[in-house]
């Protein structure tokens, strides 16, 4: 991480008002003298952008408690069989709607099957199809809205254009009309739909920053330094635009889940021998009223883990943006 | 001013045409011929599918068949279903309900997401503000169609306030709930959009001064504050309504509506492009310019901002 990212990172940062230990140089107070700057504590170097938002970011409870949604969710994603005795596909027919009893904790569905245990195998349908989505969709959007916004001339008209047009389709009528002509439904497509609809909001956001960025004077120093157009913006203009984007990215992470889970609540999303959370939603509606737990906990397993990444999301916007530092 | 609404008006072009043209293509490029697929097992005679290809200009160039199809949309004239009903007519059918159902959610997401967030704004950090926020923060995680059930029990089933579905030509009564479902998740962004902004603009200078002349509480919030705060949700309002409408469908799914959802998954559904290709094309529009007037609307309600 190159040092200079400091105090000009991102949208020109102002300072914090209570400067650390290391930083108080900048600010000599009216009643001290000249030798006063002789004071400046030179032990600890001055703190960086990351780890400045970092400190920030440990000390709120809310920071702990997403990072545990957030982990809970991932590990049972990767391995759901650690946390249950039984098999999600295998039923038993006899026992179909049962409430809640000491080998099915949460009950079973309309084909016999252990709630419980379809609620956590359902999570890495979910997992992986955001994971995937908001990968891509970073990949992209940054590509095109680093190129538009660096190279600006043509390439910003085009790129921009090209933006616009993709972004005045909606994401959801978009993924459903080409859904529903898909062929072969599987996590993969299913991303691979959502993310070439989704991409354009990011990469406005890089456009944007790239273009507030690519201005200031460390800019100017690495190009008068001799460094190529291209390892400008990868060693310095990049980094120093990182932030919003990864604000948005966190959150962007949990509306694709509920994306997938619309997708998959319709029939047009992951196929019905996935085991996913839209499917199990849907298929509990003709059990609503008299079984409501086939309802209940795949919706709440969703609902968590979409409210984990939007709360982490507040977390890290609170601790990367500026102005909401200020407060 | 005036040439920054000229500008913006002429930028819809091109994104209207590269849109519809995307939309077209996803559509008719797909594989799979769809005149082979309407005379189902028995299958048409040559000479018949030939001469609905024709009439559909479907044996023409891709290109030329989008520019007939353009032509139709400025003409009016969408053309007609495989089945032979004009597109038109079938859009005339649908698209009422799903407009008055998204101008309801809007009202609603409007009046109450300005209302709490306004009221949560100016108590910031009291029990009224955190309890909002968090319902604010589980309405936006869990997903329209979860919360629409639920409502279906309860208020529809265990309360009986409601009606559970619509059916077909549905009244204000029937069509309250899936509004108000569909309003939900842009209920909560509202709400929390408005809240900060109400919080920003309190400790703007101009507030104090109007507190320090002697200006009413009550002015000051109407007149000031609220005012100001609204740039930012009037904008997101404008957006919301082309969002809403697509976002119809997974609530007219819910509830039964034959609304522009409904019309759209069974058009998909039977193969019948032209006429999944005109829905698609008028949501985008409404989309289009919903985010046009937001433009404009920012330019004229902030004077702040100056147009180049």
């Amino acid at each position: 991480m190159p040092e200079h990212i400091d105090t000009t990172a991102g949208t020109a940062t102002p300072r914090p008002r209570t400067p650390r230990p290391g930083q108080q140089h900048f600010a000599a107070s009216v009643d001290e003298g000249l030798g006063a700057v002789d004071a400046v504590d030179t032990t600890s170097a001055p703190a960086g952008f990351w780890r400045e938002a970092w400190r920030g970011m440990r000390r709120r409870p809310l920071f702990w408690v997403s990072t545990a949604i957030i982990l809970a969710v991932v590990v049972v994603a990767i391995a759901p069989q650690l946390f249950t005795p039984h098999q999600p596909r295998v039923c038993d027919l006899g026992n179909a709607l049962a409430s809640s009893s000491p080998s099915h904790i949460f009950g079973t569905d309309r084909q016999g099957c252990d709630v419980y245990t379809r609620m956590l195998f359902g999570a890495r349908a979910s997992v992986v199809v955001g994971v995937l989505t908001t990968t891509l969709v970073v990949i992209v959007g940054v590509l095109i809205g680093a190129a538009a916004g660096y190279y600006g001339g043509w390439w910003d008209t085009v790129l921009s254009r090209f933006t616009d047009i993709v972004f005045a389709i909606p994401l959801v009528l978009a993924a459903i009309v080409i859904m529903s002509l898909a062929s072969t439904r599987t996590a993969l497509t299913v991303a691979l739909v959502l993310a070439s609809f989704g991409w354009p909001n990011i990469a406005r956001i890089t456009r944007g920053t790239v273009m507030s960025v690519k201005h200031n004077e460390f800019v100017t120093a690495a190009r008068s330094l001799g460094m190529g157009r291209g390892a400008i913006l990868w060693r310095h203009v990049l980094p120093n635009a990182a932030a919003p984007i990864i604000v948005y990215a966190t959150v962007a992470l949990g509306t694709f889940i509920v994306a997938e889970a619309t997708l998959s609540f319709l029939g047009i999303g992951l196929p019905s021998s996935t085991v996913s959370w839209g499917g199990d939603i849907s298929q509990a509606r003709g059990a609503l009223r008299t079984d409501p737990q086939v309802l209940l906990y795949p919706s709440a397993a969703l609902g968590f883990t979409v409210l984990g990444f939007i709360l982490m999301g507040d977390v890290v916007r609170d601790a990367l943006d500026p102005k909401a530092r200020k407060r | 001013m005036r040439w920054y609404i000229g500008r913006r008006l002429l930028q819809v072009i091109p994104v209207f045409l590269g849109a519809t043209l995307l939309l077209y293509a996803l559509v008719f490029l797909r594989p799979g011929d769809p005149v082979a697929a309407l005379g189902g097992d028995r299958g048409l005679p040559e000479s018949v599918q030939n001469a609905i290809r024709a009439q559909f200009h479907l044996d023409e160039p891709f290109l030329v068949q989008y520019f007939y199809f353009l032509k139709g949309i400025f003409t009016f004239d969408f053309g007609q279903t495989f089945a032979g009903r004009q597109v038109a007519e079938v859009i005339a059918g649908a698209f009422p309900v799903t407009v008055q159902l998204a101008l309801m959610a809007l009202v609603i997401e409007a009046v109450f997401g300005i209302g709490f967030g306004l009221y949560s704004g100016m108590r910031k950090g009291g029990i009224f503000d955190s309890t909002v926020l968090i319902l604010s923060l589980v309405i936006i995680a869990v997903p329209v169609f979860v919360i629409g059930f639920v409502m279906q029990i309860f208020v529809g089933v265990q309360w009986g306030l409601l009606p559970i579905t619509a059916g077909r030509d549905p009244d204000f009564e029937s069509l309250l709930m899936p509004a108000i479902v569909l309003a939900s998740t842009s209920f909560a962004y509202v709400l929390r959009l408005t809240r900060t902004s109400v919080q920003e603009n309190l400790s703007a200078d101009y507030v104090r001064t109007a507190r320090a002349k002697g200006l009413s509480r009550g002015a000051v919030t109407g007149r000031h504050v609220l005012r100001n705060s609204l740039i930012p949700v009037v904008t997101y309002l404008g957006a919301d309504l082309g969002a809403l409408m697509a976002g119809a469908i997974v609530t007219e799914s819910i509830f039964n509506i034959h609304g522009v959802g409904g019309t759209l998954y069974e058009a998909i559904n039977k193969g019948e492009n032209t006429l999944v290709v005109s829905l698609t094309t008028l949501l985008v529009l409404v989309y289009i310019v919903g985010n046009l007037l937001v433009d404009l609307l920012y330019a004229a309600l902030d004077p702040r901002i100056r147009y180049a």
